[in-house]
């Protein structure tokens, strides 16, 4: 009987002893959120280095681009605990902020002496504020992106392609500055011949399911003269969403898409552009940043064959913003050892290895240090266009925004379905429904 | 081991009424918590303001606002249109060439079995796998779907644009849909052909009645029940259809193949309007589950007969 007794306290012990243990365990790994992509990859050597800090161990989960913004604003809306850290998307900001998803940062900056002022502006309010423009903080600007363009060095440079296209267009075959060059660029190219292969003029933007075409199409939109909203009057619409402008460079888009795309380009986005790069099908290619350090690397087109401009210019000069901040989920059980690895993450030596191995640094001690520019080819390219970023609506509602967008630019410039005029009405009409029922206007 | 007496007594003393329930309760508790449940939810909530993506803001009734909301709606008349357009013709070339195949492999010809396995390849593969392998079969430049068109009609690859061309798109989702899931409908058509007794062709020979007649006569009425049963599975499964059209068009160009499903999903987990897309989700479920019912009632007619 006594044996017994000892086997069953023991085996009581023994219980109560591994149900303790995952909870000691728990409190040294955190769970970071993100897309799976190159960048991700780059963090996951990066934060190495706090673990070996630290001691406390990182666990990734990183999600495909199709599925990014579905899987984790599922996760947060269901108050789930699967993420302690988690890289959100700049349109999330306003939902995750009024919604209570992300914990609010400005204490802990003020302790932990982390000023916005150190890290780009334009990468502080589109990552971080909400209300935009208000010192507000939810994230720490962690990935600089935004839409900018490679092109075929290697072709442009062709003796006998040059003196053609300077018979023709009377301008030197080179990176343009505006988007009519870049439509004749384009033009020049599309269906050629170059090394014994057909090529095509450039890849854009045009994928249904998610954002794509909005992500490219707003690029072109802004320079024509497209504004969201009367800047005098917020939610005020009409006249500046579909003002004359915007209509002009929303033809401009579909003009483009019609003359200079490869057959099958209906439905591109950041992968599709890229591999219609690599492959050598075009000669130029609109795509975020973040693809640049890949397409340099690659064998076939990178190195002395590509190179890279910003978003040329119209009547104004802009890019579209991309990117993320880091942020500490108000749901996580571990949000002081979170906050330990933004805390981390913050420091210039970080940030500099961070741009080191593949990542967009937003740390202006970082991207205007001297040598930054020439640090990487397309670092330059990179500077500039973030100079020049505008984002979509970062509003709670995002999502109905950017569906509406979907809809009715795909519509128009893919489907061919009405007019520019037609789609910019309807986008308005949308839009003020969504706002409407907000209860904004 | 044998039982201890007094748990024997106790089953012992159980009637075969709650035996019977014992049996059957996990299931019923199975059901109700991942079915029944879940539909009394979304009736609930159909009639709300909900918004998952905001769960600390108050709930309020909005009555029959969500239901008029959506039926008022031209975009998801535009998608039901777009749905039924794929569910007719995707019955219609999957039933005709599913009944031509398993009245073929009912011949019984050399080799019958391995073409039958043949046949049924596409429909064990992934919808995932399917829908990305089609997508570069229609690729303009290196698929073979559009090689293939091209040289049948002469009209260079590059035009052959089946996911990008406004008229092309949705028959590019029927050809595929057609080609994974005929071989299903073969089946249920060959199980129909091959429960024909042999004794009735005979009685037919007998009386001089040509192949022609055999066919309408005896083989499509027997079949019948088979042929009907395929057609509402593959109805329901249609009206749901979401994956392929996902990987293969997203719903475009434009929204020319936005399915019903997807201009759903869209409003319960893009726009996250849960109430509206609740009301959406309860109309679709009754349209399909009243026309389900008028169909098994047919269905019946013609087996009685």
């Amino acid at each position: 009987m006594q044996m017994k007794l000892k086997a069953l306290l023991g085996l009581a012990s023994a219980l109560a002893l591994s149900s303790a243990l995952p909870n000691a365990a728990k409190a040294e790994q955190l769970t970071l959120c993100w897309a799976a992509w190159d960048p991700a990859n780059a963090l996951v050597e990066l934060s190495k280095d706090f673990t070996a800090k630290t001691k406390i161990d990182m666990k990734f989960e990183f999600v495909p681009w199709t599925s990014y913004a579905d899987r984790f604003l599922n996760e947060l809306n269901s108050q789930g605990k699967l993420c302690d850290l988690i890289i959100g998307d700049s349109q999330w900001i306003g939902g995750a902020a009024e919604n209570g998803h992300y914990v609010k940062l400005n204490e802990f900056f003020d302790k932990e002496g982390i000023k916005m002022d150190d890290f780009v502006p334009a990468t502080v309010v589109g990552y971080s504020e909400w209300p935009k423009n208000t010192p507000n903080y939810w994230a720490l600007p962690a990935m600089g992106d935004v839409v900018g363009w490679t092109y075929r060095k290697d072709w442009f440079e062709k003796p006998e392609l040059q003196k053609e296209f300077k018979e023709k267009y009377g301008w030197d075959l080179g990176p343009p500055k505006t988007y009519d060059q870049l439509k004749q660029i384009a033009e020049f190219f599309q269906k050629r011949e170059v090394d014994g292969k057909t090529v095509y003029g450039a890849s854009i933007y045009t994928e249904r399911g998610s954002e794509g075409i909005t992500m490219g199409v707003t690029n072109v939109l802004y320079d024509w003269g497209f504004q969201y909203e009367n800047p005098k009057k917020p939610y005020e619409m009409e006249g500046f969403v579909n003002s004359p402008d915007a209509v002009k460079g929303l033809e401009f888009y579909k003009a483009l898409y019609d003359c200079c795309t490869p057959p099958g380009s209906s439905n591109v986005y950041m992968v599709e552009s890229a591999d219609a790069f690599k492959s050598g099908q075009v000669a130029m290619q609109m795509n975020f940043a973040f693809t640049w350090p890949g397409l340099y690397k690659d064998e076939k087109v990178g190195g002395d064959r590509i190179g890279f401009f910003p978003n040329p210019a119209e009547k104004a000069h802009f890019a579209q913003l991309g990117g993320q901040g880091i942020s500490v989920v108000s749901y996580s059980e571990k949000r002081d050892a979170a906050l330990q690895y933004i805390k981390w993450f913050a420091q210039p030596d970080v940030q500099a290895k961070w741009w080191e191995l593949g990542g967009y640094s937003c740390l202006k001690a970082v991207v205007n240090a001297p040598g930054f520019a020439s640090s990487q080819p397309y670092a330059q390219a990179f500077l500039d266009s973030m100079a020049i970023v505008k984002d979509f609506w970062a509003e709670p509602s995002y999502a109905s925004l950017l569906q509406d967008m979907q809809k009715r630019v795909h519509n128009y410039v893919v489907a061919g379905n009405g007019t520019a005029k037609e789609a910019l009405d309807g986008l308005v009409k949308d839009w003020t429904e969504v706002f409407e029922e907000d209860g904004k206007i | 081991m044998a039982t201890p007496a007094p748990i024997a007594r106790r089953v012992r003393g159980l009637s075969d009424r709650a035996i019977a329930w014992a049996f059957i309760a996990p299931a019923i508790t199975l059901l109700l918590a991942i079915n029944i449940f879940p539909l009394l939810w979304a009736i609930y909530l159909s009639f709300t303001n909900y918004r998952a993506n905001r769960p600390n803001a108050v709930v309020e009734g909005v009555g029959l606002r969500n239901y008029q909301r959506v039926l008022t709606d031209p975009d998801i008349w535009q998608a039901m249109q777009t749905t039924a357009h794929f569910v007719f013709w995707t019955i219609v070339l999957q039933t005709v060439i599913g009944f031509a195949l398993a009245y073929l492999i009912d011949r019984k010809f050399r080799g019958h079995a391995f073409w039958t396995t043949i046949i049924l390849i596409p429909m064990m593969l992934s919808p995932a796998v399917v829908g990305n392998f089609w997508r570069f079969l229609y690729e303009p430049q290196i698929g073979l779907f559009a090689y293939a068109a091209s040289m049948v009609t002469g009209i260079p690859t590059s035009e052959i644009r089946m996911l990008g061309d406004v008229s092309l798109a949705p028959w590019a989702i029927i050809i595929v849909d057609t080609w994974m899931w005929t071989p299903y409908v073969m089946l249920i058509c060959l199980a129909g052909l091959r429960s024909i007794p042999d004794y009735i062709y005979e009685a037919a020979e007998v009386d001089r009645a040509s192949s022609w007649r055999q066919f309408w006569s005896i083989t499509v009425p027997m079949a019948l029940p088979f042929i009907m049963l395929a057609v509402l599975f593959r109805g329901i499964e249609n009206f749901k259809m979401f994956d392929m059209v996902t990987l293969l068009t997203g719903g475009g160009p434009g929204s020319v193949t936005e399915v019903a499903s997807i201009t759903l999903k869209r409003a319960a987990f893009e726009s996250w309007a849960t109430g509206r897309a609740s009301a959406f989700a309860i109309i679709l479920f009754v349209a399909v589950f009243g026309l389900a019912n008028i169909y098994v009632k047919a269905l019946n007619k013609v087996k009685q007969r």
